[in-house]
């Protein structure tokens, strides 16, 4: 006779990641802290779809028609305004947080193809002006190594508010990576764990705003652009606050956005998708007169063409990588297989960049694993990295009769799941419904 | 003999003006535009420039890179003399939120009181206020020194990582939280104490450096002896969980 036994099943709710992390807390006393965004499922640029020109669009002939690529950034305001090659720019990520050798390289891959790469917390690295083209000097509220010298060397200046891993939340560089050489450029004791403050220490609110970019740009002599970013919360009013404090460019960083050590419970919990955060950012652009004059650059799990054409569909001027850039130079690698295994994680998981252990030799300061990245060779693949995302960006404009990437338009794209569509405020694929607007009527 | 005051003219050539002459910029007259984009000019031919007229205004002498004198005749708003270097600047009234933020080097010198976070995150020279100085002072310091005369607001020196602070008054609630290797010296009451911030001994080499110090602000006759020392416990230089109740 038959004997028929339960199946043990797992919780949906207390799954075994969720039980093997309450393990865990409960052995340590110390939430888990991690680099990289937000790595639970979200609405994205997957859930999107361009509709290809047919009948009623006119395609342009792939391969020989010419597409536009190139953007200008701050002309507001700023007597050189950057003009990039490409709409696709490295985000800021610190030395400290990366190797000298990787900040070379990102500086290396940016240059080639005629992009613009970012500083990050604790200044300005002569490995990274030298190798960058296009500089963009981060002015954050720890100001590590923040020096009116480096201000006036940069080709543009980037106030951050916040990044999109962690909205409302400061940083914790872990004593690890502290060695001398951060220490000295952080003006700080060598291996103690480094808070960066979440608030500026002279300015709160976007009225001083106003006034310290007032202060930046009389530093400068209003030669540079001013960015200013923000992590996607509240994205509609912290755009607008932004323009009206004088930004030439805005930079919205979605929750996807990567960070080099932060509270797991803050990435995945605090911030919105990067989807739901641009079609904010471009009403309080429109609504302010300034959509394409002062400029949206996106951030936020940017990895193919296809993302890059969809976020500038959505209204964005540009984009920035970050975590796509560290992959392209050899982060989690497989040929390091090993030494992430003996790391408890294997390639394509490992995310724990605040350890300073990365077999790839990108987010250490430790001397040997730094060897393992050439700066040269790093350049090269990320350069080949941003021509292929330009070019698959141009394929599907040309697909869509458009001459130039900002030709692409909302009207060009339709959403395959309800809560994309209402997000992005594009219909649902095969209807005229865009959730939570009035209905559209026919086609 | 006596120099000069040469007023702003855009006809008068800079080659006309000897070093030894004072340039008088009247922002009642010229725009701030105008009178940063002079102070900032390698050929500006003088050393020695006067600013009246200020008015209260924001960013005033802010980005000087080479030993020159400027003297602001007046009140003046936020970020006023903002990452000096080099420069020595005297505020002839009350300064606004940030005055000499992020000083690399030279000297800032208020005559009156200052707002907020006065030489915030400054990384060096030396900052003198007179009267009192509000909230934040010497927030983020990491090298600067700082005099003042007067007293302090609450959330001074928060982390601080280098420089000195020099109170002649009394210090405000949550002095030098989350301080990492500043020191403070007050001579007055303070009214509590940030997280890590202790009282710390006085040793020979303390009274030395204090009255250096006091000296360098013009008030050498101050009793060494009448301030206490503050400084870092250094137990929150490593997170550790026992201490989440500090952060």
């Amino acid at each position: 006779m038959t004997q028929y036994r339960t199946q043990p099943r797992t919780s949906a709710t207390f799954d075994p990641a969720t039980i093997a992390e309450i393990q865990r807390a409960a052995d340590t006393g110390i939430y888990d802290i991690r680099g990289w965004g937000a790595k639970r499922p979200l609405p994205h640029f997957d859930d999107l779809l361009f509709l290809g020109a047919s009948m009623s669009r006119y395609p342009l002939e792939g391969y020989r028609e010419r597409c536009g690529t190139d953007v200008v950034l701050g002309d507001r305001h700023a007597t050189y305004p950057l003009h990039l090659e490409t709409p696709v720019t490295i985000a800021g990520m610190s030395f400290g947080a990366l190797s000298g050798r990787a900040k070379e390289a990102l500086g290396r891959g940016a240059s080639e193809v005629g992009t613009s790469t970012t500083t990050g917390d604790g200044g300005m690295t002569p490995e990274e002006r030298s190798q960058s083209k296009h500089l963009v000097y981060q002015y954050l509220p720890s100001r590590y190594g923040m020096n009116p010298d480096h201000l006036r060397q940069a080709d543009a200046i980037e106030v951050v508010l916040g990044q999109g891993a962690k909205p409302g939340g400061g940083g914790m560089l872990l004593g690890q990576k502290i060695t001398e050489r951060v220490a000295q450029m952080r003006t700080l004791p060598q291996g103690v764990d480094q808070r960066s403050a979440s608030r500026h220490p002279d300015w709160t609110g976007p009225d001083d705003l106003t006034i310290k970019i007032g202060e930046l740009r009389e530093i400068t002599d209003w030669e540079k652009p001013v960015y200013v970013k923000v992590g996607a919360t509240r994205t509609y009013y912290d755009v607008k606050l932004a323009v009206h404090a004088g930004a030439d460019v805005v930079v919205v960083d979605g929750m996807q956005g990567g960070t080099a050590a932060t509270q797991e419970v803050f990435i995945e919990h605090v911030g919105i998708p990067t989807l739901a955060a641009i079609p904010q950012a471009v009403q309080a652009l429109q609504e302010l007169g300034v959509h394409r004059k002062v400029q949206l650059i996106v951030s936020g799990g940017i990895r193919t063409g296809a993302d890059v054409a969809k976020a500038m569909a959505l209204g964005a001027d540009a984009v920035a990588i970050g975590t796509a850039a560290l992959v392209a130079l050899g982060d989690n690698d497989p040929r390091w297989q090993a030494d992430y295994e003996a790391l408890g994680t294997s390639a394509g998981a490992y995310d724990d960049f605040q350890e300073g252990k990365d077999p790839a030799g990108i987010t250490t300061q430790d001397p040997e694993l730094q060897q393992r990245l050439d700066p040269v060779e790093g350049g090269r693949r990320l350069a080949n990295y941003l021509r292929v995302l330009t070019m698959e960006a141009q394929t599907i404009a040309r697909a869509c009769g458009k001459a130039h990437l900002q030709h692409l338009e909302p009207e060009d794209l339709v959403a395959i799941t309800i809560e994309a569509a209402a997000m992005a405020r594009v219909p649902l694929a095969g209807t005229s419904w865009i959730p939570g607007q009035a209905a559209g009527g026919s086609w | 003999m006596d120099p000069l005051t040469a007023t702003l003219s855009p006809t008068r050539d800079p080659k006309d003006l000897s070093m030894t002459d004072t340039l008088e910029l009247d922002l009642a007259v010229s725009t701030l535009r105008e009178v940063n984009a002079r102070l900032h000019d390698p050929d500006l031919g003088v050393d020695d420039v006067v600013v009246t007229h200020p008015a209260g205004r924001h960013s005033v002498a802010v980005g000087l890179n080479r030993p020159m004198t400027v003297t602001v005749k007046g009140h003046v708003g936020y970020y006023a003399a903002g990452m000096n270097q080099s420069a020595d600047v005297v505020v002839e009234g009350n300064a606004g939120v940030g005055v000499a933020e992020n000083m690399m080097s030279g000297s800032v010198w208020v005559k009156g009181s200052a707002s907020q976070s006065a030489g915030a995150t400054a990384h060096g020279g030396l900052l003198v206020v007179e009267g009192d100085a509000a909230a934040r002072c010497g927030i983020s310091m990491k090298g600067v020194d700082i005099v003042v005369g007067g007293s302090i607001g609450h959330m001074s020196a928060f982390m601080a990582q280098a420089g000195r602070l020099v109170v002649r008054g009394d210090a405000s609630d949550a002095l030098g939280d989350s301080i990492y290797e500043a020191r403070i010296y007050v001579r007055g009451a303070v009214a509590s104490l940030g997280a890590d911030c202790v009282a710390k001994e006085m040793r020979p080499e303390h009274h030395e450096e204090l009255a250096t110090l006091l000296k360098s602000a013009g008030y050498e006759d101050d009793d060494t002896h009448a301030y206490t020392r503050y400084g870092s416990a250094r137990s929150l230089y490593h997170f550790h969980v026992d201490n989440t109740s500090a952060y």
